[in-house]
């Protein structure tokens, strides 16, 4: 049994309150960018804000305007790391840092990492971030309020929600629940549920009434992406031992060539 | 040294081109990575890692490649070769260690990778195999130490018997060899294992579950074009000649190594149908056809003429090629065709290229001062004495 949580964008109506909650719940501040703060302030063109996620920004909500099936829709979706079932940073940090619990979040331990960052590359949605600006930096991401779950708490994001658009549940209940949400008004749902079968599955999963493509969403296939790479790490061990009888083998045959051919040319000289 | 030697025009420019790179690591262990390098969230591995441990780590290659051929399939033919290669391989892979860190965020950790162990990582495999080979570089190399040594007439060294650790070394040749080698293949093919984790970020064109045995092929194509590379230049910094016999017996190899890399390449493309992208997923292609062409097709066309296996500078202009078509190759596969998220943009800051340059020019120096001290061409002195 695992957590998870289904987010609803024909329910979100863009208030951002989860990004604020997050922020305060983390702790998570940030200069306000004006000129006197040194930061750079500039108008994306969108409510959008802040425009990406940073070491100091685990969620926030996406705007899209767009036109689908001839009716103009304005989506807004949040991001966040989506604690695969398959996670593709968990397999790739050499130190173990990052774990996939039993429970469903994908957690970090500073006291592991070394901040070599390949979990930010191998994660296929773009998630983890890094304190490039600090000398002493972290990979940050979302936590899924690991400590808020322990002690039988909703994450800040999904408490504060107005509108019901976060729903904490249990994995397959709630991918149950998406799908009797879609049946019920297949008009106001595409008939996809994003994060069921996204590589492997996702502890978050979104409901939308247009496309998740055009909302900036991934495509990406039902099989984990760590499976090449699982399979090339499970050679690892016949390759070293094939790899050592090959060689001690070769040697052992080419010794042996060379002292035969210099026994042949001794004799040869004893027979003269 | 009865001779003074002048410091010359070129190991100034390398000096200070040493400091500079030291210059920038102080910065940057001060002020963070993000004040000297252009790495975000959208790039978090730039040219540190493309050129210093992607490139690097290929590069020295000559080290396992010369060291098998001749002590384990003994061609004996190459053995004024081996210690140059394993040199320049032992000093890459200090190169390699150092760049990696800068490039990790707390470098002072970097101890953790010992204690706690992700075997499922091929980056836990890749930084285990580069610790311990470099540790076996180290050990491989030390007879030359020890045999300069002997000779010196320094004080307290001359008093110490050199000849123990150089008969300990020499007794555990062959293990270390071999270990070497398993070690090698075991890195360079995972350096492409890495690269399995981002099946929906590197391209098409080159992303292949195969990737792990084509890094390691194209590592071993690559080992004696570097060996050819350097000896040719330092044949013309230090004077010692090498036979042509040696370099085009290198020379005649590499077609065989590339063309097994060109073969699996179009073959890997052709079994998952994806062929076709070589003509239309433009500009990437561009990008595939000129490692191709460069670090493949021609050097396997120029090595197969005799004419220029026979000359010096054809020998060494080809393997120039195959040695730029890998860092094509290297360059393609852990940054250009690997995709970025939305929004980003990289190139890299001015101190990134500094600190790379730099941890090269600090090679050369101790090259440099390699072949002024310790004997790396003619190395038979001491097993004579034995004998």
């Amino acid at each position: 049994m695992t957590v998870a949580v289904l987010f609803d964008a024909n329910r979100c109506i863009g208030c951002r309150g989860c990004q604020v909650a997050c922020k305060q719940w983390n702790e998570n501040d940030e200069a306000i960018p004006t000129e006197e703060n040194g930061v750079d302030s500039k108008n994306l063109g969108s409510n959008e804000n802040p425009p990406r996620l940073s070491a100091h920004t685990w969620t926030r909500i996406r705007f899209t305007e767009l036109e689908y099936n001839g009716k103009f829709h304005w989506v807004f979706t949040k991001v966040q790391c989506m604690h695969c079932e398959h996670p593709a940073c968990v397999a790739a940090c050499p130190v173990g840092a990052l774990t996939k619990t039993a429970e469903g979040p994908v957690i970090y331990d500073d006291n592991k990492c070394f901040g070599c960052r390949y979990c930010m590359v191998a994660c296929p949605f773009g998630i983890p971030s890094f304190e490039w600006e600090d000398p002493l930096p972290w990979i940050r991401k979302c936590t899924f309020c690991m400590e808020r779950l322990n002690e039988g708490l909703e994450p800040s994001c999904v408490k504060t929600c107005p509108t019901n658009a976060l729903e904490l549940g249990e994995r397959e209940e709630l991918i149950q629940k998406a799908r009797e949400r879609i049946a019920k008004a297949p008009d106001k749902y595409v008939d996809h549920i994003y994060g069921e079968k996204e590589v492997g599955g996702t502890s978050w999963l979104y409901l939308s009434p247009v496309p998740f493509k055009e909302l900036g969403f991934p495509e990406l296939d039902s099989e984990p992406v760590t499976v090449d790479a699982e399979r090339a790490m499970g050679a690892v061990a016949p390759v070293l031992l094939g790899v050592a009888a090959t060689m001690a083998g070769i040697y052992w045959l080419c010794k042996r060539r060379e002292k035969i051919s210099q026994d042949k040319s001794t004799k040869k000289e004893t027979l003269k | 040294m009865q001779r003074r030697h002048p410091f010359s025009i070129g190991t100034s420019i390398l000096s200070i081109l040493v400091i500079l790179g030291l210059a920038v690591m102080i910065y940057r262990f001060v002020n963070g990575l993000g004040a000297i390098s252009n790495l975000s969230d959208g790039r978090p591995w730039g040219l540190w890692i493309s050129f210093d441990l992607y490139c690097g780590v290929a590069l020295a290659a000559g080290g396992f490649t010369l060291a098998g051929a001749v002590y384990i399939f003994r061609l004996e033919k190459y053995h004024p070769v081996v210690r140059p290669a394993i040199l320049t391989a032992f000093l890459g892979y200090t190169l390699v260690i150092l760049a990696l860190l800068v490039d990790l965020g707390q470098p002072w950790y970097i101890w953790h990778i010992i204690i706690n162990w992700n075997v499922h990582s091929p980056l836990f495999e890749v930084g285990m195999c580069v610790m311990t080979y470099t540790v076996v570089l180290a050990l491989e190399f030390s007879p030359a130490v020890f045999e300069g040594l002997n000779r010196s007439n320094l004080p307290v060294v001359r008093d110490i018997n050199w000849r123990v650790p150089w008969g300990v070394i020499r007794a555990i040749q062959i293990p270390l060899v071999i270990a070497g080698v398993v070690l090698s293949t075991l890195h360079q093919s995972s350096l492409g294992s890495m690269l399995l984790m981002m099946p929906t970020t590197l391209h098409a064109l080159w992303y292949s579950p195969i990737l792990p045995i084509l890094f390691l092929v194209s590592a071993i194509a690559v080992g004696p074009a570097m060996v050819i590379f350097e000896s040719t230049l330092s044949n013309r910094v230090f004077g010692h000649r090498l036979e042509t016999d040696i370099l085009s017996g290198l020379a005649k190899i590499i077609p065989y190594i590339l063309g097994l890399f060109l073969l699996l390449k179009f073959f890997e493309l052709m079994a998952v149908g994806e062929i076709g992208l070589i003509f239309t997923a433009y500009p990437y292609n561009l990008l595939w056809w000129g490692e191709i062409i460069i670090g493949s097709v021609l050097p396997i066309i120029l090595f197969s003429i005799p004419d220029i296996r026979q000359s010096r500078k054809g020998v060494f202009w080809t393997s120039v090629l195959v040695i730029m078509g890998l860092i094509f190759n290297r360059f393609n596969v852990s940054m250009l065709a690997l995709g970025m998220r939305p929004g980003y943009v990289y190139f890299p800051h001015w101190m990134e290229f500094a600190i790379s340059i730099g941890l090269v020019a600090d090679a050369l120096l101790v090259v440099w001062l390699a072949y002024r001290f310790l004997p790396i061409i003619q190395h038979e002195e001491m097993a004579e004495v034995k004998a």
